[in-house]
C-alpha cells in the first residue's frame, strides 16, 4: 500500500463520512482515491473557512466530518474554527498538508509555512506531524483523541511522507 | 417592509423545518417571534449560515433546512452559494433577507444597495428555482408551495431592525436541543 491509501483507509475505518477539501498537489492521490472509491461523501469547498461552516452543520447533523487543505488554509479558517467549532463544541479534523517546510521551492508558502505550529497552539488545535509512513499511525491518534475530547484536531503532513516513495 | 415583518411571516409557515439563522439581530427577531428547538441561531461565524445549512441538508436528506440569511452576511461568503448549486441538494431553502444594510451594526450600506443584484449571482451560480419577494404577502405563499428542491428566495426589504433583547440562551444549549430534535422528529 502506498502513503495515499494508507492515509485513506484511517480515514475510512476511523469512521469520517463527509471530507471537504481545498486542494494541494500533495493530496492529489487521497483526493483521487476519495472521488474513485465513493465510499466517503466528497464535498470541494471554494475556501477554507467554508468547508468549516459545512462542517459544523453536517456535525450536527449526524455526520462525522474531516477538511483536507494546505496549512495556509488554517489562516482563512480561524474565526470559525474559534467562534463555531469551539463556540458550539464542535470537533473537526484538519488533515492539512504542511507546505513552506525546509525545502520548499515555493517562496510565497514559507511566511505561513513557518508558524504554522504555533498557530494551531496559540488556537488551541493538538496537532500531530506526520513525516514518514511509519508515522501514519498518528492519524489513528489523532481521529481517537478528537472523538474522546470532542474537541478539533490538527494533523500536518510533511513533504517527506511522500518523497521517501520516489 | 422590514426584516422583522419578513421573520413574521416565515415563522408563521413554519412547521417540520429547521432554521439555520444568521448571527446578530435576525437571531434575535427569529427567537422572539418563535423559539424552537428546530432553530439553530448561528452567534458568530458571519457568513456562514448557508454553509451550516449546507451541511445540515446532506447529512439529514429527508428533513427540510432552511437557512435565514443576510444580504451583508452572503456578500462574505459568495463562493457558498456556487457549492451549495453544485450539490444541489433536494431539502435546502436559502432565504436571503436583503435590507441593503449591516443591519446589525448600525445600518451602513451593503453594495445590494448600490449596484449588486444577489438574484443575478445566484443564478451565476447555477441555482435553478430562485424567487424574488418584494410584498409582505407573498412571503408565506411562495415559501409554502416551493416543494422539493434547492431553492434561493431573496426577499428585499427595507433597512432596519426591531428592539429585541439578547438570546439568553448558552451556544451548547442551542446546539444540544437541535441536535436532539433531529431525533426526536
Ligand atoms: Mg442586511
Amino acid at each position: 500500500m502506498n502513503v495515499d491509501q494508507k492515509l485513506y483507509e484511517i480515514i475510512k475505518d476511523f469512521g469520517i463520512d463527509l471530507v471537504l477539501s481545498v486542494p494541494c498537489i500533495f493530496l492529489k492521490g487521497i483526493l483521487d482515491l476519495i472521488n474513485e472509491r465513493k465510499e466517503i461523501l466528497h464535498i470541494p469547498v471554494t475556501r477554507e473557512e467554508e468547508g468549516v461552516g459545512i462542517a459544523a452543520g453536517a456535525y450536527l447533523g449526524g455526520k462525522r466530518p474531516a477538511i483536507l487543505m494546505q496549512n495556509s488554509g488554517l489562516g482563512n479558517s480561524i474565526n470559525a474554527i474559534k467562534s463555531l467549532l469551539e463556540l458550539y463544541d464542535i470537533p473537526v479534523i484538519f488533515i492539512m498538508s504542511h507546505r513552506g517546510g525546509k525545502d520548499e521551492k515555493i517562496l510565497a508558502q514559507i511566511p505561513m509555512g513557518k508558524i504554522i505550529n504555533k498557530l494551531l497552539e496559540v488556537i488551541g488545535i493538538k496537532t500531530w506531524s506526520i513525516k514518514s509512513s511509519k508515522e501514519i499511525i498518528k492519524l489513528n491518534e489523532a481521529i481517537i483523541y478528537s472523538q474522546e475530547c470532542n474537541c478539533s484536531v490538527g494533523v500536518l503532513l510533511q513533504k517527506s511522507l511522500w518523497s521517501e516513495e520516489i | 417592509m422590514k426584516r422583522f415583518d419578513a421573520i413574521k411571516k416565515i415563522v408563521e409557515i413554519l412547521d417540520e423545518e429547521f432554521v439555520v439563522c444568521n448571527i446578530g439581530i435576525p437571531s434575535k427577531e427569529l427567537f422572539h417571534l418563535k423559539d424552537r428547538p428546530q432553530n439553530f441561531y448561528m452567534m458568530g461565524s458571519m457568513g456562514l449560515a448557508s454553509s451550516i445549512a449546507l451541511g445540515l441538508a446532506i447529512s439529514q436528506p429527508e428533513k427540510k433546512i432552511w437557512c435565514i440569511e443576510g444580504d451583508g452576511s452572503l456578500l462574505m461568503n459568495l463562493g457558498s452559494l456556487s457549492t451549495i448549486a453544485n450539490v444541489n441538494p433536494s431539502n435546502l431553502t436559502l432565504i436571503v433577507i436583503d435590507n441593503g444594510s449591516y443591519g446589525s451594526t448600525g445600518d451602513q450600506c451593503t453594495y445590494t444597495s448600490n449596484k449588486t443584484n444577489l438574484e443575478v449571482i445566484a443564478e451565476g451560480a447555477g441555482f435553478k428555482s430562485i424567487v424574488k419577494i418584494t410584498k409582505v404577502e407573498e412571503i408565506k405563499y411562495i415559501l409554502r408551495d416551493l416543494g422539493k428542491g434547492c431553492h434561493f428566495v431573496l426577499i428585499k426589504t427595507n433597512p432596519g431592525s426591531a428592539l429585541v433583547s439578547n438570546i439568553p440562551l448558552k451556544p451548547i444549549e442551542i446546539k444540544n436541543r437541535f441536535m436532539q430534535s433531529f431525533t426526536e422528529n
